[in-house]
């Protein structure tokens, strides 16, 4: 199989800033792929050029061959991207059994089969028991896997992750990378994620692309990554690995 | 629904419909308002409660309905069940027009309020020059001289407290059925984080315009309602934003984005308002104002203390689970 | 009036240039005034972050307040704007403190519901207290007229326009000068910033709130040289006051003022040339119109 994800000379500015300058990168069919570099190399930036919350200036995001550029985000998902925010934002006043239940009416046109889905997929996250709770009342850990499994109802070929490890205690990030490579072993999902918790990414990823100021300065496998010397000047001048 | 919820509805529900064997006139007029302000309140629900958007100008829709239904009436002799499709049909344009413009321009929250505050005040305006609907001297319903045509809707006040009776308790059923729905479950995304609902496949702008379609059209049948009931319509009350507060009061006392909520809002306060004017007059302090004054209080009491309304807590308190189902 | 096909655009026979410019000219120094009671509302919200409800409201309170001191004590309304002002600053800031405060973090719609409640509470007070009926005050310059070249003013607007324009220089120059105005300023721009810089944003929300409600208490005490008081004003005034902060732009000062005399004069224009009932259509058509086109006012920032 070919690429799932590809993405080619992305641009955006904000007010004249070059948030994000031609990046481009492919994320393989089957793959996880993992998009790292320090605060403010547009990680985010970019992530929201895939997922359509602003169109990018120039550029162009194709999915299995599919132009998706500038597609509101609603489309996005409907071509098959799920994706969870940096700054968790579940539905609070809505139960968790409810919030995967939108995301499952995602692809689902009848309710019950949609509960049935949004069942499986907490049962597969290990919130099953947290079904009736508010969302707002949640621990940490558990807003980030419900905002994992949200995504995961609307049924994506490609899941976008922003930094869902950050913030958890060790066995939370063992916990969390093992669903996440279940997921990907057992059904095929590809899988772009950002993630500063580098021992995950190095567990994890097949590949690594590294971002600084905005452009793509590395790309290869985690091992191959973390001995480019660039990669790790970009890292020593803004902050500690 | 707990087993315990449904026996309380169905008794509610059975108390309302033998009501008119024992209430008399003036009781049952008190019911016919509850029962008028828990549909428009659970009309109004469908936009805040259900999908986030504050309207603060429903009466336009009520008189729309109201307008049109009894216009077509007047001029044509077209009934109101025939009328009624019209009726909800203009207002149903209407909100989705005001819709289209807001959503499309991306106009939100306060400012989106303040528009549909603008249109109905247009609509007063407008209706006080447009003389085909009986402009600022009113527009009359002939009253049935031989006593009876509920065809027409003309008839005895239990007529029309059993017909707001069917109508309160059908926009229940629709509010629920609605609330479990597809659409249902995206407004309440869209009503949570409209960001993170669009992510997971919601379009915003048709999610958007449903709301404030369906809650257009429901609420321009409580206006057809309004017209055929009261016989006599003035662009100064109809229209007036003193009428939108009035249709939001229930919803927010009994609990916004519940679906017993505004039911339980209108029950506790027209009658609190006839109380009240009772009280007054006895004790001679029936001086203007005073009444809305007490509503004003009221109002801040409520939300200060329990800003989730008044149906949640009750519904805990009496064992019926999450209050909002 | 039923049956009386009402002609929106009545013909006007033509017209002298000069008394155009006359209408245009009172129209303006109205439109000050209503830009002083928008400046109050506009200051409360780019600062405080709440929609004041309550404002009409609070600006007719103004205008009982100068009813009542011209009565008592025979003083010009111009001159009882201090007292006046005094007394809803007190009403303002207790205000914010008491209730409005605890719901700066709460949604939007819990704030307009919640100063819903405030007016309505103020709206049948003053009901209460000073009755349905019109009041005025008397001044010696009632009917005065001032020529200035082409235009003949009456006295008691130009007065009042012209207390409007000192008391929004006084605003103005508060906030750009003043160290208590600064740091409201900065506290309007960064609230979490304000804080961690060891600023009291309670005590300058309150301040805030005190200051936007004297504003509009004193447009208050001035438009009563042109209205009679009557508390059916307050809603139309809560109204006026949303329509020219937002054609002007939301949390812009100069916004409010130029919204204001715009908005001032299309009235006066759209009273004469039209009926005089569909005036305030007029200024609803402008004001869906900015929201349509420009949603952040004349001279306001995209958020």
């Amino acid at each position: 199989m070919g690429d799932l994800l590809e993405v080619h000379g992305l641009t955006k500015r904000f007010r004249g800033l070059k948030a994000v300058s031609e990046v481009g990168f492919a994320v393989p069919q089957g793959a996880i792929v993992a998009l790292i570099g320090p605060n403010g190399a547009g990680k985010t930036t970019t992530f929201n050029l895939i997922a359509g919350v602003f169109p990018p200036d120039e550029g162009e995001v194709r999915l299995a061959g599919r132009p998706i550029t500038g597609l509101r985000p609603n489309r996005i998902c409907a071509a098959g991207i799920g994706r969870t925010f940096q700054i968790v934002r579940p539905f609070a006043g809505l139960t968790v059994e409810q919030n995967v239940v939108i995301g499952a009416l995602a692809r689902e046109s009848r309710v019950d089969a949609a509960r049935a889905q949004a069942h499986a997929v907490l049962e597969r996250l290990g919130l099953a028991d947290q079904a009736g709770r508010m969302a707002g009342s949640l621990t940490l850990p558990d807003r980030k896997r419900l905002e994992v499994a949200r995504a995961l109802a609307t049924r994506p070929t490609l899941l976008l992750l922003d930094e869902v490890l950050a913030g958890l205690r060790p066995t939370e990030v063992d916990r969390m990378v093992e669903v996440l490579r279940d997921l990907n072993r057992r059904d095929g999902l590809t899988i772009l994620l950002i993630e500063h918790v580098m021992r995950a990414v190095m567990a994890l990823s097949d590949r690594v692309v590294v971002l600084d100021h905005g452009e793509r300065i590395a790309e290869g496998t985690p091992a191959e990554v973390v001995a480019d010397p660039r990669v790790i000047a970009s890292y020593l001048g803004s902050e500690a690995f | 629904m707990n087993a315990r919820a449904a026996v309380l509805l169905a008794l509610f529900a059975g108390a309302l419909a033998v009501a008119p064997l024992v209430a008399d006139r003036y009781v049952l007029s008190v019911l016919t308002t509850v029962l008028w302000f828990a549909y428009l309140g659970q009309a109004w629900n469908v936009m805040m409660g259900f999908a986030g958007l504050l309207s603060l100008g429903h009466a336009l829709y009520v008189g729309l309905g109201a307008y049109v239904s009894a216009a077509l009436f007047v001029h044509f002799g077209i009934g109101p069940w025939l009328g009624l499709w019209a009726a909800m049909l203009a207002a149903g344009a209407a909100g989705a027009f005001i819709g289209v413009l807001g959503f499309r321009f991306g106009v939100r929250g306060v400012h989106f309020a303040l528009l549909t505050i603008a249109f109905s005040e247009v609509a007063r305006i407008s209706f006080d020059h447009m003389a085909w609907f009986g402009g600022s001297g009113g527009l009359f319903i002939p009253v049935a001289a031989d006593g009876g045509d509920p065809l027409n809707l003309r008839g005895s006040p239990t007529l029309f407290y059993y017909v707001i009776l069917v109508l309160a308790l059908g926009a229940l059923a629709l509010a629920r059925l609605l609330l479990h729905s597809r659409l249902g479950y995206r407004w309440l995304a869209i009503r949570e984080d409209p960001e993170a609902a669009e992510a997971v496949g919601v379009d915003l702008f048709t999610a958007r315009i449903a709301a404030v379609v369906v809650s257009a059209a429901l609420t321009a049948l409580g206006g057809v309602f309004q017209a055929f009931y009261f016989s006599s319509l003035f662009p100064e009350q109809v229209f007036s934003m003193g009428r939108s507060i009035e249709i939001i009061l229930p919803a927010i006392i009994g609990g916004i984005g519940t679906v017993f909520g505004p039911v339980l809002g209108a029950v506790i306060l027209t009658p609190l308002g006839e109380v009240l004017a009772w009280a007054l007059e006895v004790s001679g302090l029936d001086l203007p104002g005073l009444k809305q004054l007490f509503y004003g209080v009221a109002l801040v009491v409520i939300v200060v203390y329990r800003p989730d309304g008044v149906w949640p807590w009750l519904a805990r308190r009496l064992g019926l689970g999450a209050g909002d189902r | 009036m039923a049956g009386n096909p009402t002609l929106p655009f009545q013909r006007v026979p033509w017209m002298s240039f000069d008394y155009h410019l006359n209408i245009v000219a009172s129209g303006l120094l109205t439109g000050l005034i209503y830009g002083l009671a928008a400046l109050g509302l506009s200051v409360i919200f780019g600062v405080v972050r709440v929609v004041n409800f309550a404002h009409g409201e609070m600006m007719v309170a103004g205008m009982y307040g100068a009813v009542l001191l011209s009565g008592l004590a025979g003083l010009d309304p111009v001159l009882a704007a201090p007292l006046v002002a005094a007394v809803l600053f007190v009403f303002g800031w207790l205000l914010q403190r008491r209730l409005v405060n605890r719901f700066v973090e709460r949604p939007e719609h819990m704030q307009f519901i919640l100063l819903l409640g405030v007016a309505t509470i103020l709206l049948n007070a003053l009901l209460l207290v000073f009755g349905p009926d019109s009041r005025s005050v008397q001044v010696p310059y009632g009917f005065d007229t001032v020529e200035l070249g082409p235009l003949l003013l009456d006295e008691v607007r130009l007065r009042a326009g012209a207390a409007a324009i000192v008391v929004a220089a006084a605003l103005f120059a508060f906030f750009r000068f003043s160290r208590t105005g600064k740091a409201i300023r900065a506290c309007a721009d960064n609230p979490l910033g304000a804080r961690v810089v060891g600023l009291d944003i309670d005590r300058l929300y309150a301040l805030t709130f005190g200051i936007g409600s004297a504003v509009v208490g004193i447009a208050g005490t001035l438009m009563v040289l042109l209205v009679d008081a009557r508390p059916q004003l307050a809603p139309e005034y809560t109204l006026l006051s949303f329509i020219i902060v937002i054609v002007g732009g939301l949390g812009s000062l100069p916004g409010a003022l130029l919204g204001g005399v715009l908005i001032g004069v299309s009235e006066a224009l759209a009273g004469f040339l039209l009926t005089p009932s569909l005036k305030t259509l007029f200024s609803y058509l402008v004001l869906i119109l900015v929201l349509l086109v420009r949603p952040q006012g004349l001279l306001g920032k995209r958020s």
